[in-house]
């Protein structure tokens, strides 16, 4: 490999080839402050913050596009520069809203963490102002141009890592706004609601659309029977809010938390993941032995669902007719346990806290709401909305004790666990689907194989002397290469995950954000597996790490659905897909 | 491409878009495309950007941004008379933007706007050549020279008459 040698800050660097200046400064400590810059996303060049200077050239180049050349000297820090970094900022800050005490980023956003860092004290130009309303109509996600500062991470974030391409931006020079195709609202849009942009947009532009105020109603009305149930990822990052290491593990404290808001009873939608195990393996059993419909396609990420809808329609038969396990859940609570404790369903308000902005989304679909027309789900919270409100309510989250959740659907197995990460489901499908083919106990639970990809694996399991091809993506650009191959029949997969966002749940879209100070980017993979293998511990230290093994899973059946795929839980736990307009472009 | 979508664009331009598609990055060819159905057209619906988007391979998105960053296209359909004012150097000197905002007033629509009942539309245009006769407004075919702001309603009124009397000629 060829190196790069070259001085920065009259610090001797050498580097390989094909760096840019701003990674080799990185490599030696020298941070150049940047803006519209992400490593997972290609190079963009729009906020002309990480300019430095170059001896020899007769202009400022910005170091995130400048490749590093052999014998550069380059200054990151002159006088000339920081004016310049900071006039660039408070150029950004003239065109924004003054609102940042009210703003959710508050203290999480790059720019205002940025104009603090550079020194911008007072605000000294004011010149004209972009206006736009809140596009605030849809379900999940809420589009403020106002405070887009045109650094395009959502547009790139949608169109490279999510193959949706739903944002661009539209119209020139100070009317330039980033939008959905014909200006369309999000809902409108092919939008699949991910949540990617939020996670990413260095200011607020994109936001959650907020859950929290029907929540605190709810607990507050005395006529309600307020439950709530939370999903595998949830528990593994919730202690960020805390400034708790990445990946520990907080259960135990989230339910105390979420017992002291004053929900009545605390769920675990990883029963419910055990529950999707069982009558998904059984339902790809079913298609395997008929040859029909294969490859089964996982349905759980309702971002990918979404996609599925505006994207591949013909491929809509192949995905598992399965709700979600959040679904299940308020399902069985609306009936199962509603009957089980003598309460009127209607009384019954089921809050779900997600790492998922889809989610919301996925709540309200119509598909969704019981025959007397009331949402099994009321109301759906992301993490980041559950910290902010256990905040609010002044629980000192930290020194919590552990408590346990609420039986008869608060125990999981380490097969539900594991749903909240990439190749979580196809694992825990490959633990009961072995164990059912060959009518054999099997001892051999870690399927290494599909754990933790990187955005796409592809492995062969042999079961009972037959070969399954499984595939495993994370990314919607990813799970397109796997479509595209099932279409055009290159290859004969059986069982295909898809999960919407890199690295599955765990890097959601309702996940925590990441502080500009932690070095910690948003879709950073080292984050990513740190919440990965805490999940996978979790599930490591459980008795039972077979879904179909969940005694309170049998007892469901016995008492309740029969046996799996039952006309019952057919009509209680299976849904449909439409194709949706617009169509997306592949 | 998908080929369960039914496609409204003529099918002449059906052909240079499949004539595109056998050329090396038939997505580079999106703003000829467009120029062709503005041409065919006189502007870009939202249903053709789309058909559109969905041959060439480009999201929607994408279109709607190249379509709305240059000035050249339009995204509505022009008037039955298709107001256009010049505002080069020598008719704008002379009073061009007074009358711009003379016939905004008027027909109380922006630049770029056609009025609801399809009749009148208001566009810029650069020199065009005349500059002697500055300020012109040239409508569809016709050119008016020194214009003056308080002609404006008698123009107007002029071009309502005209459709007045293409009315009658048609129902006689």
């Amino acid at each position: 490999m060829k190196y790069i040698n070259a001085i920065i800050d009259g610090i001797e660097v050498s580097v390989p080839e094909g760096m840019t200046i701003m990674q080799a400064g990185d490599s030696i400590g020298a941070h150049i402050p940047r803006l519209c810059y992400h490593p997972k996303l290609s190079t963009e060049g729009a906020c002309r913050i990480c300019v430095v200077e170059v001896e020899g050239w007769y202009k400022y180049l910005p170091a995130c596009s400048t490749l590093l050349q052999e014998g550069m000297v380059i200054r990151t820090n002159t006088p000339e520069l920081r004016q310049m970094r900071r006039d660039l900022v408070e150029l950004l800050l003239d065109n924004h809203p003054r609102g940042c005490l009210t703003c959710i980023k508050d203290g999480n956003c790059e720019l205002q963490n940025l104009s603090y860092k550079l020194g911008v004290r007072e605000r000294l130009f004011a010149g004209k102002r972009k206006r736009y309303p809140i596009e605030k109509s849809s379900v999940a996600v809420i589009r403020d141009a106002e405070k887009c500062i045109l650094c395009r991470q959502c547009v790139r974030v949608c169109s490279e890592i999510q193959g949706v391409h739903n944002l661009s931006q539209m119209f020139r020079g100070f009317n330039t706004v980033v939008t959905p195709a014909f200006l369309a609202n999000m809902d409108d849009s092919v939008c699949i609601k991910c949540g990617q942009c939020i996670n990413v947009c260095p200011t607020a532009a994109f936001i959650e659309q907020d859950s929290t105020e029907d929540v605190w109603q709810a607990l507050s009305d005395p006529n309600k029977f307020v439950v709530v149930q939370t999903a595998p990822a949830v528990r593994v990052a919730i202690g960020e809010g805390w400034k708790m290491p990445i990946g520990t593990p907080c259960t135990g404290k989230m339910v105390t938390a979420l017992r002291r808001l004053g929900f009545k009873a605390v769920f675990d939608t990883n029963f419910t993941a055990d529950l999707t195990i069982v009558e998904e393996a059984y339902e790809f059993i079913e298609r395997y032995k008929n040859n029909e419909k294969l490859p089964i396609i996982t349905s759980c990420s309702p971002g990918w669902i979404k996609f599925l809808e505006h994207f591949y329609p013909e491929l809509i038969p192949n995905a598992s007719t399965c709700k979600s396990p959040m679904q299940m859940m308020s399902v069985l609570l609306k009936t199962y346990y509603a009957e089980l404790k003598g309460i009127d369903p209607k009384d019954i308000y089921v809050v779900a806290v997600m790492p998922c902005v889809a989610k919301k989304f996925e709540a309200k679909r119509p598909e969704h709401y019981s025959e007397n027309n009331y949402p099994w789900t009321d109301a759906v919270l992301t993490t980041r909305e559950l910290i902010w409100m256990i905040k609010a309510y002044g629980i000192d989250f930290l020194n919590l004790p552990d408590e346990d959740f609420d039986q008869p659907l608060g125990y999981a197995t380490g097969a539900g666990d594991i749903f909240g990460t990439t190749g979580g489901v196809m694992e825990a499908t490959l633990r009961t689907a072995y164990e059912k083919l060959t009518g054999k106990s099997s001892d051999n639970l870690d399927y290494f194989d599909v754990r933790m990809a990187p955005g796409l694996k592809e492995a062969s399991v042999m079961i009972n002397g037959f070969v399954l091809n499984i595939a495993v993506a994370n990314g919607l650009n990813n799970a397109k290469t796997i479509l595209e191959k099932v279409k055009s029949g290159e290859k004969q997969y059986h069982i295909i995950e898809i999960m919407a966002c890199p690295g599955g749940c765990v890097a959601g879209g309702g996940q925590p954000l990441v502080h500009p100070e932690d070095y910690v980017y948003p879709l950073d993979e080292e984050m990513i597996k740190l919440r990965q293998k805490a999940l996978y511990s979790i599930d490591k230290d459980k008795i039972h790490r077979k879904a179909h093994d969940n005694p309170f899973i049998k007892k469901l059946y016995s008492d309740f659905l029969e046996y799996p795929g039952s006309p019952i839980a057919h009509k209680l736990l299976h849904t449909t897909y439409t194709p949706r307009i617009p169509r997306g472009i592949k | 491409m998908c080929t369960d979508i039914k496609y409204t664009l003529d099918s002449d331009i059906l052909e240079y878009i499949n004539e595109c598609l056998t050329k090396e990055h038939p997505e580079s060819y999106l703003i000829a495309v467009l120029h062709r159905i503005q041409e065919k057209y006189g502007f870009l619906s939202e249903i053709h950007m789309d058909e559109v988007a969905h041959l060439l391979g480009v999201p929607t998105a994408n279109v709607y941004g190249v379509s709305t960053f240059y000035h050249f296209f339009r995204l509505k359909p022009r008037g039955k008379f298709a107001i256009s004012i010049c505002l080069g150097t020598a008719c704008f000197v002379k009073g061009a933007d007074s009358i711009l905002a003379e016939f905004k007033k008027e027909l109380g629509i922006d630049l770029g706007d056609t009025t609801i009942d399809g009749l009148f539309s208001i566009e810029s245009s650069r020199c065009i050549g005349v500059c002697a006769l500055a300020p012109v407004v040239t409508i569809n075919d016709e050119v008016f020279s020194r214009v003056k702001p308080t002609q404006v309603g008698d123009i107007l009124n002029l071009m309502k008459g005209k459709r007045s009397a293409e009315k009658i000629a048609e129902n006689s």
